[in-house]
């Protein structure tokens, strides 16, 4: 699903990432943890496009190809979503008109017709109840006047819509009450199938205590340093991130 | 300027002037001592001031040189009396229940019935008309609002306005119909025109006015309207002033309020396009506890120029004013917003508040921002702010990461800058429509659009349908 080979990435000269490596399988859930400041969202924002980085060694294979020419709405509309941690307000553009424009260029970019009225609407219901979402979601703005739960709720809400090859959450968790901790990952744990592919950036190891995730990787310093099976979760919420810094 | 090309120069207040003596009988043969009175007085104003420039603090962004320098006709006919209204207005919005009040070249276009008495005791006619047949309310209120010795435009207006839209409601009326006024332009060759309303709310009245401007020919237009409105004791006014003009016109639309105790007033200025438009919202509160929304939206692009004046007199105390001013603009638009709010020593207890946003799209596009605040009492709540930026990095981001492309994620913003200014508009059906015609906008299908901000008002063979796809936006 996803390679990243020795990705090198610098903001203003200053390098922030200094080689990663990456490989997401399709049905696998990784969690990416690590400190403050050592290069996660970095990490994400590159890998969904964001302008104003520079890559200035290696790739993103993504489905079998490389996709750092591609845009960001390009890379979404191959099948990327980014969860964002503090996600945009847009007042006065409903949440249904939203979705049904970015499914609509989607579908566009694949050559397809626009999803009829009816068949939308039906399938927001189908998402909503999936995720158990209470709030009246179809006539509310983007994110507009949402409390941090609810803001990251509507992150889950999109991408139960939008259906991603592969997701990628950023700090999705922070801020969170249980409950709403709980909605974000039976959202998560629902939407997995053998064909998508989701990676978790965490700064706690609380969120999974919900998702449970196969690979878990210690990202320090721009570096990957450390993988292992969920257990590391567990070792690095003992041990506390100094263990790592000792140890690189 | 290049070899072999002369430039003319119109000298157009000597012209104006030269109108003023030669056709005196044609210009005042609807008045009144009272009213002959103030135009020559007004006339005197204009002479000695000429034409405002870019000297004058509040015209220093926008330059008007360009604008006079044509040969314009003035003083145009009445329309006769077998014009057929419905043929040339006709209001499409859906649901829009309005009585349309309509205006040609600056007469009030029915002249058959130059003045109507509705069962309530609403009266809606010519003003000139209502000159001799109401010179009580004329001589109670016509002229006492405006400010001939402020602006030299004003008083030209007083000077030579022959006619215009007169609103009467007494008091204790609600007027369950919106009232539509609608100001078409239609002369063959360039003119100048100057169309002078009064609108006078009596007590406890209510009223809901929208006001269209229209073209119907290309020709070069240079209207200059007065308003004049009087909003009685604890009644309230909902005013909607919307302006869809082509590149050719140049609106100068000063609206004077005055607000009795207890009143309370919304006008929304909405431009969507127009060669040169500059807007004066004056708002003078003389009794207590008066309120006064004053909001305006402007999307500019190519060489428009948009200019937004407001003065908010807080004469009286507990009053509270809210402005809030939005704008995007594109190419090598230009733009004014000045802000002037002043607070009397009487007025305590003055609520004022005061906002300015501005998107500029491209760094040829200017914006002149200005607040201006003199309080003379002490214990008031005072503020103010103005914005200028681009578009927001972080939310094109955001919503291309959607999949959607960099083209709509920008109307997508624009469009989420502008809404909360539409969505002030309290009229569901006027929210609707403006809320297309904005997103239209955005999406550059409106530029060339002759037709009133309302599309209400085309010849019926000229109809333009607007049909909205929401999934473009």
């Amino acid at each position: 699903m996803l390679s990243i080979r020795n990705l090198k990435v610098s903001i203003k000269g200053k390098e922030i990432l200094k080689g990663i490596n990456l490989e997401v399988n399709a049905g696998e859930v990784h969690a990416i943890m690590g400190p403050n400041g050592t290069g996660k969202s970095t990490l994400a924002y590159v890998i969904a496009g964001r302008e104003g980085y520079e890559v200035t060694e290696g790739e993103i294979i993504f489905k079998g190809r490389n996709i750092l020419q591609l845009s960001a709405e390009e890379r979404a509309c191959e099948g990327l979503f980014l969860g964002f941690q503090y996600p945009v307000e847009i007042p006065g553009v409903s949440i249904t008109n939203f979705l049904r424009t970015a499914i609509n260029e989607q579908r566009k970019y694949h050559g397809l017709d626009p999803v009829p009225a009816t068949e939308f609407l039906a399938r927001m219901e189908e998402k909503k109840k999936m995720l158990e979402l209470q709030e009246k979601l179809a006539s509310r703005s983007v994110n507009e006047g949402f409390s941090g739960g609810e803001k990251k709720k509507n992150e889950i809400f999109q991408m139960a819509m939008l259906e991603p090859s592969l997701a990628i959450l950023d700090e999705t968790d922070s801020g969170l009450d249980i409950d709403a901790l709980r909605i974000v990952a039976t959202g998560v744990n629902k939407l997995r199938r053998p064909d998508n592919a989701t990676i978790v950036i965490t700064h706690y190891q609380r969120l999974l205590e919900y998702i449970v995730p196969d690979v878990v990787h210690v990202l320090f310093d721009g570096r990957i340093v450390k993988s292992g099976g969920k257990e590391l979760a567990l070792q690095l919420e003992e041990k506390g991130y100094e263990w790592i810094r000792n140890e690189s | 300027m290049e070899a072999g090309i002369v430039p003319i120069i119109y000298d157009l207040k000597e012209y104006l002037k030269a109108v003023f003596a030669a056709r005196q009988q044609e210009i005042s043969r609807n008045d009144t001592p009272f009213v002959a009175g103030k135009r020559a007085k007004a006339f005197d104003l204009f002479a000695k001031a000429g034409f405002p420039h870019a000297a004058l603090e509040r015209w220093r962004g926008t330059d008007l040189s360009r604008a006079l320098n044509h040969e314009y006709h003035t003083l145009p006919e009445p329309p006769s009396a077998e014009l057929d209204i419905d043929a040339i207005f006709k209001c499409d919005v859906p649901h829009f229940e309005t009585l349309l009040v309509s205006q040609l070249n600056g007469w009030y276009a029915d002249r058959k019935k130059l003045l109507q008495v509705y069962p309530n005791g609403m009266i809606i006619g010519s003003l000139s008309a209502a000159f001799s047949k109401y010179p009580e309310l004329i001589n109670q209120h016509y002229g006492r609002y405006a400010d001939d010795e402020a602006e030299s435009l004003t008083a030209l207006n007083t000077a030579m306005s022959q006619d215009g839209i007169f609103i009467y409601i007494p008091d204790n009326v609600t007027v369950e119909q919106n009232i539509q006024m609608v100001n078409i332009t239609d002369f063959k060759q360039n003119l100048f025109l100057n169309t002078r309303n009064l609108v006078i709310l009596g007590e406890n009245s209510h009223l809901r006015l929208v006001q269209c401007d229209d073209s119907i020919n290309h020709d070069v237009t240079f209207v200059n309207t007065v308003t004049e409105v009087k909003i009685g004791r604890n009644s309230t006014l909902d005013h909607y002033k919307l302006q869809n003009k082509d590149d050719h016109t140049t609106l100068i639309n000063s609206m004077y309020f005055q607000q009795d105790e207890g009143s309370s007033l919304s006008t929304n200025a909405i431009s969507l396009n127009g060669g040169m438009i500059r807007n004066l919202s004056h708002v003078t509160m003389s009794g207590a506890h008066c309120s006064a929304d004053v909001y305006g939206l402007y999307l500019m692009d190519r060489y428009q120029h948009i200019d937004n004046q407001v003065y908010i007199n807080h004469a009286a105390p507990e009053c509270e004013s809210r402005e809030l001013f939005k704008g995007v603009l594109d190419d090598h638009a230009s733009g004014v917003f000045n802000g002037h709010i002043k607070v009397h020593r009487d007025a305590q207890k003055t609520n004022a508040f005061q906002t300015n946003k501005n998107i500029l799209l491209t760094d040829k596009a200017s914006i002149d921002t200005k607040p201006f605040l003199e309080i003379y009492a002490d214990d008031v709540k005072c503020s103010h702010g103005a914005t200028i930026g681009q578009l927001d990095a972080e939310a094109l981001f955001y919503i291309r990461s959607r999949g959607i492309s960099e083209a709509n994620a920008k109307i997508l913003l624009m469009y989420a800058f502008a809404a909360d200014v539409i969505n002030k508009i309290s009229i569901p059906e006027l929210r609707l429509r403006m809320d297309d015609m904005v997103k239209k906008r955005l999406r550059g299908e409106l530029s060339q659009c002759e037709q009133c901000v309302l599309n209400c008002s085309t010849h019926e063979h000229q109809k333009v349908e607007f049909k909205i796809d929401l999934s473009k936006v």
